[in-house]
């Protein structure tokens, strides 16, 4: 499954990033690579950008860029 | 000793950099712009022990790839000016993702030292670091310091002074990426080293590395170098690359990426960081977010704050801004007494002091505006009003960080286009920094609102409050649609990534916000310094020259003893003692009769004028939308700076002091006017809205989207949608009878 559809709580594992170019740069520059793990904050009043903390940061994101995030579902806290 | 060190500053955007750099130049810096590209430069000097600094404030960046103007300029920055040291400014609290871009400049071996910023922070969070073990681990000295206080700086440049950064001491980082790419670099470097590619600049390795990462700007050099060399590396590269497509399905710029964490990775949980709370405890930072970013709450509280800093602007201005009012008003009169009559006075009154008087007596509005959103920017809530608003803008072709130049321009009410267009610089995307700074020039700018205060108070009078509501609605929507419009069109094409961090809330320092107020305060003052006083000084001549042939003055010299002789003595006389109010009926009407005369003698003389004669011609046009040449006299003033509009208009129909704020004597010769009522007064609202920007911010848009050709574009484009606008409003309203 992707970013996009998880939910606010939710804790994941990023399992790979499938884009590449700028955007695919851009995402891991910001510390999202295979096996970094992180959680959903919750999403903006139009349910997008999605806001993920993630290595003692938060990270915003839209929704079309998340898509492109694959993760694993890890145990909610 | 070295004469003079050449210390550079890099990091991530908020990491602390700017603070630091602040901290150590104080005033003494420099803004100016890397050549040929539109990024800002700081530079600044220092001295501390007898020593004398020179220091680089680089653009913060979160890595070193081609993708970014930023990122280039730091890059080349570094391997042409070659600095003495360059200081990583790393925030402690977030030092993974800090250490990609340190990571970075190893690889490029450049002379470098860790200031581990923010430990005070990262402590408050449970995170405990051991900078010595960094230092040993990553292989450079590692210095701890709060930059907001200033702990630990002496130490940092002590070691900046004392530490050894000679060649034969560093060594480029040699992690390892994996065997494919590691196979790859044993490959290519020395075909590098063999053919001297751009050895003289960059490491081999490094240069090996962007070739494999597709570094556009690498690889189109190293062509225009040594296009053999070149070609041998590039079919490496594709060969690798294919390769590792087909057995793990990744292209090499990401197993590198990967890779260059996994280092950093390592070396953290070697004892170089330990956490003490669980790592997903929430910070008071996300705790505040939980709430204004809430579904209901945030827009509610977004709103909330954006009504609070019109109100703060607006209510606390007012007793400043009289002040500056009065002091004009009586410079103007002193001048009147002491000055003998003639031109020069003349000019000094009407040109300078009213002219540019009007624009100095808002410097405090304008000064609280930027207060406040220097507030809200240095407080971190900026980048959350990004985020809730980033999908609304993406209808239009924008950014989130669009909201920033669009409120800084005068989003709210009050502001300045000049700091605004500046402001689009955070935009990564060409094509959406281009469309926001064409379209800020729309919002309701500091110069703007005395037009807008005394057309609506003298034509819808009845419900001010919200008619000036809807101005600022009615700006923001052409500014959005016509950004669709520009994105659409001639400014076709994908947008930017958005991602984009949340930084903690942090208290603004007083040093800060007072940078960031008055560096735009001064944009402002600037302008009324400069452009406004010199076409205020050549309005006053343009209205002025050619005078009326003296056949002409005559003629109404005469009708004026006409009237003079038609009267009695004692009425003239009462005329010249007594107060209008208390003067007898015969004495009014012949005061009526002067004026009346006067104000002929007024006209002509103003139509007469060069001024006048354009205001005429341009009459066959602007008659669609119902200006007379009066009107038209004062939007060619607007056309270099929007603060002279209410002057001109004033002198135009000959009032004598006009003062912006009060422009009771224009209202009401406004009101009075029979080809002046609501109808014209919408479409000439609707025609200084949103025409072409002053002069000022034209230069700045030229500037800032590096060419001229969009700068008499945004003129053009403005100007016929403002006069598009007015005329459909003057000629609907007309025919619909609602004047």
């Amino acid at each position: 499954m992707t970013l996009r559809e998880m939910h606010r709580g939710q804790r994941g594992e990023i399992v790979a990033i499938t884009v590449q170019g700028e955007l695919g740069l851009r995402l891991r520059e910001m510390g999202l690579t295979r096996g970094t793990v992180f959680r959903v904050e919750g999403r903006a009043p139009l349910y997008d950008p999605v806001m993920i903390k993630v290595a003692g940061q938060t990270l915003t994101l839209r929704n079309n860029e998340a898509d492109y995030i694959e993760v694993k579902l890890l145990a909610d806290d | 000793m070295k004469a003079e060190i050449k210390i550079a500053l890099a990091g991530n955007p908020n990491a602390g950099k700017t603070t630091l750099f602040n901290r150590l130049t104080g005033a003494r810096q420099h803004v100016g712009n890397y050549p040929g590209v539109t990024v800002e430069q700081k530079e600044g000097r220092f001295s501390r022990g007898g020593i004398d600094f020179r220091v680089v404030d680089l653009p913060g960046t979160y890595s070193l790839t081609a993708y970014s103007e930023e990122e280039l300029v730091a890059r080349e920055y570094l391997v042409n000016e070659k600095p003495d040291v360059v200081i990583d400014v790393v925030d402690g609290s977030n030092l993974e993702r800090n250490l990609y871009l340190a990571c970075q400049f190893r690889e490029l071996g450049i002379p470098l030292i860790l200031a581990l910023n923010m430990i005070d922070v990262a402590r408050d969070r449970g995170i405990e670091i051991r900078p010595d073990r960094l230092s040993k681990l990553f292989g450079v000295p590692v210095v701890p310091i709060i930059a907001r206080s200033g702990h630990g700086i002496d130490q940092l440049l002590d070691t900046v002074v004392n530490g050894d950064f000679s060649e034969s001491a560093r060594q480029p980082l040699n992690i390892s990426y994996g065997e494919d790419i590691d196979l790859a670099l044993a490959e290519l470097i020395p075909l590098i080293e063999e053919a001297g590619l751009l050895t003289d600049t960059y490491p081999p390795r490094w240069i090996a590395l962007k070739f494999l990462e597709n570094d556009d700007r690498i690889v189109d050099r190293a062509f225009r170098e040594d296009s053999r060399t070149a070609d041998r590396l590039e079919k490496v590269v594709t060969r690798i690359t294919g390769h590792l497509r087909n057995t793990v399905d990744a292209y090499p710029e990401a197993i590198i990426a990967d890779h260059r964490y996994g280092f950093i990775k390592s070396i953290l949980r070697q004892g170089v960081l330990a956490h003490k709370y669980d790592t997903d405890r929430l910070y008071t930072s996300d705790r505040i977010d939980r709430v204004v970013t809430n579904r209901l709450l945030g827009p509610v509280i977004m709103v909330g704050v954006l009504f609070a800093l019109y109100q703060f602007t607006f209510s606390y201005s007012e007793i400043p801004v009289a002040w500056c009012e009065a002091f004009f008003s009586w410079f103007g009169s002193r001048v009147d007494l002491l000055m003998p009559d003639g031109l020069l006075k003349s000019m000094i009154i009407s040109g300078i002091i009213d002219g540019v008087g009007g624009v100095l007596g808002f410097v405090p509005l304008i000064m609280f505006m930027f207060f406040g959103i220097s507030i809200l920017e240095d407080s971190g809530y900026l980048a959350r009003v990004a985020f809730m608003m980033d999908r609304i803008f993406r209808i239009f072709g924008l950014h989130g960080s669009s909201v920033m130049p669009f409120i800084v321009s005068g989003g709210i009410a009050g502001g300045c286009a000049v700091p605004g267009v500046m402001a689009a610089r955070t935009l990564r995307s060409p094509r959406e920094r281009l469309a926001t700074l064409l379209t800020v020039p729309f919002m309701n700018c500091g110069a703007k609102i005395p037009v807008l205060t005394l057309l609506i108070g003298t034509f819808f009078a009845d419900h001010k409050a919200w008619y000036m509501f809807l101005a600022t609605v009615a700006a923001w929507l052409v500014a959005l649609l016509a950004a669709r419009l520009l994105r659409s069109t001639v400014l076709r094409g994908r947008s930017t990534p958005f991602v984009m961090e949340l930084p903690p809330y942090r208290f603004p320092t007083f040093r800060g916000l007072f940078i960031h107020t008055w560096e735009r305060t001064w944009q402002y003052i600037k302008k009324a310094g400069t452009v406004i006083l010199a076409i205020s000084i050549l309005l006053w001549g343009l209205m002025s020259f050619p005078a009326l042939p003296e056949g002409r003055i005559q003629h109404y010299e005469q009708q004026r003893q006409q009237l003079l002789a038609r009267v009695s003595a004692t009425i003239k006389d009462e005329l010249e003692q007594g107060e209008r109010a208390g003067l007898s009926p015969r004495a009014r009407q012949l005061a009526a009769g002067l004026l009346e005369i006067d104000d002929a003698a007024a006209e002509e003389r103003l139509r007469y004028s060069l001024a006048g004669r354009l205001g005429t011609a341009l009459e066959t046009v602007s008659r669609w939308a119902g200006f007379d040449w009066r009107t038209n006299i004062a939007l060619l003033g607007g056309f270099a700076a929007k603060e002279v509009i209410v002057s001109t208009l004033g002198t135009a129909y000959s009032i004598g002091e006009v003062d912006p704020e009060q422009s009771k004597g224009l209202s009401e010769r406004l009101a009075a006017d029979p080809h002046w009522n609501r109808v014209l007064a919408l479409a000439v609202l609707a025609f200084i809205m949103f025409y072409a920007p002053c002069s000022v911010t034209v230069v700045c848009i030229a500037r800032e989207s590096g060419s001229w050709g969009w700068a008499l574009f945004s003129m053009a484009f403005n100007t016929s949608l403002a006069f598009f606008l007015a005329v459909v409003i003057y000629q609907t309203g007309m025919v619909l009878g609602l004047a």
